[in-house]
C-alpha cells in the first residue's frame, strides 16, 4: 500500500520569466521581459502556499487579495483573477511591470524564507496581459451619486484616485498638463519596460469607468484650484507628481549635449524621437555618453542611449555598487546589455568646445566613509585623484523635486521647503478644505506603487469627507 | 482640437493666426506663451501669444516659417484644426506705470510685442516704439503699433528702411530718460539693447525663447543662466533683466539641434512637397 503523504514537494525556485536576449535587445525598443506562459503561470502559481494570514498582502500598498488571484490563476479562471486584482488596482499591466515587488508583497512571502518568493509581479502581469489579449473589458459605467470630483494630474497617484472615485459612483475629470495621459509611466518609462500600448489600455479602462480626461490642461495657469470648487466640483485630488529635474550645478552643465534624464527620456519615450525624423522631435546622441546617478531613472537613460546607437554608455556614480538605488533587475539588465559602471567617481566640471558642445567631464576618485543621515555609506573624495573622462553626452539622473506650478498659483495651500504640498497625514487633506494631495507631489520622488497607493487613500478619504458632508446637509 | 479662425500673411514667411481656444484666452496675458503641437508625429513648439479675445474666445500668435513645424503650419487653412494647445504658459509681463518705457522689437516678436505696448499703454505709461527687421518688406505690425506709440521708429539690417542698425539707440537712450526698456526680438537684438542700456542702468525686460519641449518645468532644455544662475526660461521666465544673462550660452543651446531641425525641414519640402495636400 502506498504510504499517505500531505503534500507533493513544493520548488524552492521560482519559475523565470522569458527575456529578450541582451545582443538581440539592445538595439530595439521591444519590451526586453517577455512575460509569462500559461504554462509558466500555472507553475509559478502552484507554488503559493495560499497561508491563511498571508504576509505579501501586508506589503502590497494598494492591498490587493494576493493569494485569492493566485488559486483563481491555479484554478484556471483567468478572468475571475483579474476581476480580484481590479478590485484593489486598476493599473495591474503597469505594477506587474514596473512596481519593486521584491521590495513589496514578495519581501514577506513565506517561501522567501527558504528559497524564491513568489514571482507575484509576473503573475499580476500575467492576469493583466491575458485581459488584454482577449480584449475583454469592463463596461461603461455612468456615475451616480451627483458629486463631481477633480484630479489634477493624469500620473499613477491621479489615474488611481479617479479609477476608485468612479467606481464609488463620483463624476471625475482628469486635467492633465500634457498632450498624453499617464504622467511619468508615458513621458518617463522607457518602451522596452513598459509598452506605451499597455499604458494607454489601462487609461482606457479608467475611461471606461466614466471618468473624464481633459489633456493639456495646466491646472494652475488654465484654471485655478478655486476656481474648480466654485464651478461645481465638491472636491479636489492634487497628483502633480514630481518632475522637475534636478541639477548638479557644476560648471559647464549647460554646455550642448548634457541633457536632464527628464528631457532625454520625455522626448525619447513621450515625444518619440527614436523614430526622428519620422516623428518631429529630435533627439541627438553622441559615441561616448555619461549617465550620472544610478538610480531606475539612470537605468533607464543609459539604455535607452545605447538603443539610439551610443557605442559606450557609462553609469557615473559617487558611491558603490552596493549604494545604487535601481532595482536589482535594471541593474542586471544594464550590465547584461553592456553598460560600463564607473563607480566611486563623482563629476565635479564639464568642459566643452568652442562651438559649446560637451568634450569632457573631469571626476574625482571617492573613497566610503561612515554611513550619512541616509544609512548609507558617505562617499569621501580621494584628494588629488581629478581625472579626465571624453564624453560628447552627458545625461543628469540625481533626482526629480515636485513640479511648482500649483503651488505658485494657489494661495494658501502649505508647502515644504522641499517644495512638497503639507497634507494631513492621515485624510491627506491639504490645508484647504476638500483639496486633497497625495504621490510624489507629497512624498517627493518615490514609486509609481507608492503613488497609487496614496491615490487610493485620497480617494477613500474624499469619500469619506464628501459623505460627511452629505449626511450635514 | 483648436479650429484656426483666421490667417493672414503679415509679410514673406510670416503669418498671423487666430485660434479658437475660449479658456486659454479667458486667461492669457501679455507675455506669456502656449506650445502646440500640430498632430500624433507632431513636435511641441513654444510661440508667444500676440493677442486674445475673450469674448470671441481667439487666440492669436505670429510665427516664422522657417523650421518643419512651423513650415507645416504655414500650409493650414482657415478652417483647419490644430491638434493641441497647452497654455497659458510662463509669467505674464510685468505691466503698471513706470514712466517713460522704450519698447525694441524685432522680427515676428514685434507681434506679441504690440500686444505689450498695449497693455503698457492703459496703465499709463509714455511709448517709444522702435520696431526692426532685416529689410523693409519683412516689417510687420508697423501701423499697429504706430498707432498705440508716443514716438516711434524704424531701423532695418540693410537701411532699406529707416536707422540702419540700432547705432543710432544709444543717443536715443543717451538723451531721453527711459524708465524701463522692453526688448522682444532676436537674441542679437535684445543682447544689443541690453549693452547700451547697461551704462545707464534702465531695467531692461527680455523675452527669451530658447528651445523647449514640455514648457512647463519638466525637461530644463530651455535653461538660461540668468545672474549666474540656471534658470528655467519657461517657469522662471520667459521675461528676464537683460543685464544679467548669458546670451552667448543662449545662442549656442539654440542651436543645439539645428543638424536635425534642417534635416526634419529639408525631408518635409521634399516628401511633402511643402502645402501641396492642403492646396
Amino acid at each position: 500500500m502506498k504510504k499517505l503523504r500531505s503534500k507533493p514537494k513544493i520548488k524552492k525556485e521560482s519559475i523565470s520569466m522569458p527575456k529578450q536576449k541582451p545582443e538581440v535587445r539592445k538595439k530595439n525598443f521591444k519590451e526586453v521581459a517577455l512575460g509569462y506562459t500559461e504554462g509558466q503561470a500555472i507553475a509559478e502559481a502552484e507554488r503559493c502556499l495560499q497561508c491563511p494570514k498571508p504576509q505579501c498582502v501586508e506589503g502590497c500598498p494598494v492591498e490587493i487579495d494576493i493569494p485569492a488571484f493566485i488559486r483563481l490563476l491555479l484554478e484556471r479562471k483567468f478572468d475571475e483573477a483579474i476581476e480580484k486584482i481590479k478590485e484593489k488596482n486598476s493599473l495591474p499591466a503597469i505594477c506587474g511591470r514596473v512596481c519593486p515587488q521584491e521590495e513589496q508583497c514578495q519581501q514577506h512571502c513565506v517561501m522567501g524564507k527558504a528559497g524564491d518568493p513568489i514571482n507575484i509581479g509576473r503573475l499580476e502581469r500575467f492576469a493583466a496581459d491575458y485581459e488584454m489579449k482577449r480584449k475583454a473589458g469592463t463596461h461603461s459605467k455612468q456615475a451616480t451619486n451627483g458629486k463631481k470630483i477633480a484630479v489634477i494630474g493624469g500620473g499613477p497617484a491621479g489615474l488611481t484616485a479617479a479609477a476608485d472615485l468612479a467606481k464609488l459612483g463620483y463624476k471625475v475629470v482628469i486635467f492633465e498638463a500634457l498632450h498624453k495621459l499617464g504622467g511619468v509611466l508615458v513621458y518617463g518609462i522607457p518602451e522596452f519596460r513598459l509598452p506605451k500600448k499597455i499604458v494607454a489600455a489601462e487609461v482606457d479602462y479608467v475611461k471606461k469607468l466614466g471618468v473624464d480626461v481633459k489633456p493639456n490642461a495646466l491646472i494652475g495657469r488654465l484654471f485655478t484650484i478655486p476656481e474648480l470648487l466654485n464651478n461645481g466640483f465638491d472636491a479636489v485630488f492634487i497628483g502633480t507628481g514630481a518632475g522637475l529635474p534636478r541639477f548638479l550645478r557644476l560648471p559647464g552643465e549647460n554646455f550642448g549635449g548634457i541633457y536632464s534624464a527628464n528631457e532625454f527620456l520625455i522626448r525619447v519615450n513621450l515625444m518619440k524621437s527614436y523614430a526622428f525624423p519620422s516623428y518631429d522631435t529630435p533627439i541627438r546622441i553622441g559615441n561616448e555618453v555619461a549617465v550620472i546617478g544610478a538610480g531606475n531613472v539612470a537605468m533607464d537613460s543609459a539604455r535607452s542611449a545605447l538603443r539610439l546607437g551610443a557605442e559606450k554608455v557609462s553609469i557615473v556614480y559617487r558611491r558603490s555598487k552596493e549604494e545604487m538605488p535601481a532595482r536589482a533587475e535594471e541593474i542586471e539588465n544594464a550590465e547584461e546589455e553592456g553598460i560600463i559602471f564607473r563607480l566611486l567617481t563623482n563629476p565635479t566640471r564639464f568642459l566643452g568646445d568652442e562651438k559649446g558642445w560637451v568634450k569632457q567631464m573631469e571626476c574625482l576618485q571617492m573613497q566610503l566613509g561612515e554611513p550619512d543621515e541616509s544609512g548609507r555609506r558617505r562617499p569621501i573624495p580621494i584628494k588629488n585623484s581629478e581625472f579626465f573622462i571624453d564624453i560628447d553626452t552627458a545625461i543628469i539622473a540625481v533626482g526629480r523635486t515636485p513640479n511648482p506650478i500649483i503651488q505658485r498659483t494657489t494661495r494658501g495651500l502649505e508647502t515644504t521647503k522641499w517644495g512638497t504640498i503639507v497634507v494631513n497625514e492621515i485624510s491627506m487633506e491639504t490645508g484647504l478644505k476638500g483639496v486633497y494631495a497625495g504621490g510624489d507631489i507629497v512624498t517627493g520622488e518615490a514609486t509609481v506603487i507608492s503613488a497609487m497607493g496614496a491615490g487610493k487613500r485620497a480617494a477613500r478619504a474624499i469619500h469619506e469627507y464628501l459623505h460627511r458632508k452629505i449626511r450635514a446637509c | 482640437m483648436h479650429k484656426i479662425i483666421a490667417t493672414k500673411e503679415l509679410a514673406p514667411k510670416i503669418k498671423l493666426f487666430q485660434v479658437h481656444a475660449p479658456n486659454i484666452a479667458a486667461k492669457a496675458k501679455p507675455g506669456q506663451f502656449i506650445i502646440l503641437i500640430l498632430d500624433e508625429k507632431g513636435e511641441r513648439i513654444p510661440l508667444t501669444i500676440a493677442g486674445f479675445d475673450d469674448k470671441k474666445g481667439t487666440l492669436s500668435f505670429a510665427f516664422n516659417e522657417v523650421g518643419k513645424t512651423t513650415k507645416q503650419l504655414g500650409c493650414y487653412k482657415e478652417g483647419d484644426n490644430i491638434s493641441s494647445i497647452v497654455g497659458p504658459l510662463g509669467n505674464p509681463s510685468e505691466i503698471r506705470k513706470f514712466g517713460h518705457v522704450l519698447c525694441v522689437g524685432g522680427g515676428v516678436m514685434i507681434a506679441p510685442l504690440c500686444l505689450q505696448i498695449r497693455a503698457l499703454r492703459e496703465a499709463g505709461n509714455k511709448i517709444t516704439a522702435v520696431l526692426g527687421a532685416r529689410k523693409e518688406d519683412l516689417l510687420i505690425f508697423e501701423q499697429e503699433v504706430k498707432r498705440i506709440s508716443n514716438e516711434f521708429y524704424v531701423a532695418t539690417d540693410d537701411g532699406s528702411k529707416g536707422f540702419e542698425g540700432l547705432d543710432f539707440l544709444k543717443t536715443l537712450v543717451r538723451t531721453k530718460k527711459f524708465q524701463r526698456v522692453v526688448v522682444m526680438g532676436p537674441v542679437v537684438t535684445m543682447k544689443a539693447v541690453s549693452e547700451i542700456t547697461k551704462q545707464y542702468n534702465i531695467p531692461t525686460i527680455v523675452t527669451l525663447t530658447p528651445i523647449m519641449v514640455d514648457g512647463m518645468g519638466m525637461c530644463g532644455v530651455c535653461r538660461v543662466t540668468v545672474a549666474n544662475e540656471t534658470r528655467f526660461a519657461c517657469i522662471d521666465g520667459p521675461e528676464f533683466e537683460g543685464h544679467q544673462v548669458d546670451f552667448e550660452e543662449l545662442v549656442n543651446r539654440q542651436r543645439m539641434f539645428l543638424p536635425e531641425e534642417r534635416t526634419s525641414s529639408l525631408l518635409w519640402e521634399h516628401l511633402e512637397g511643402a502645402c501641396h495636400e492642403k492646396a
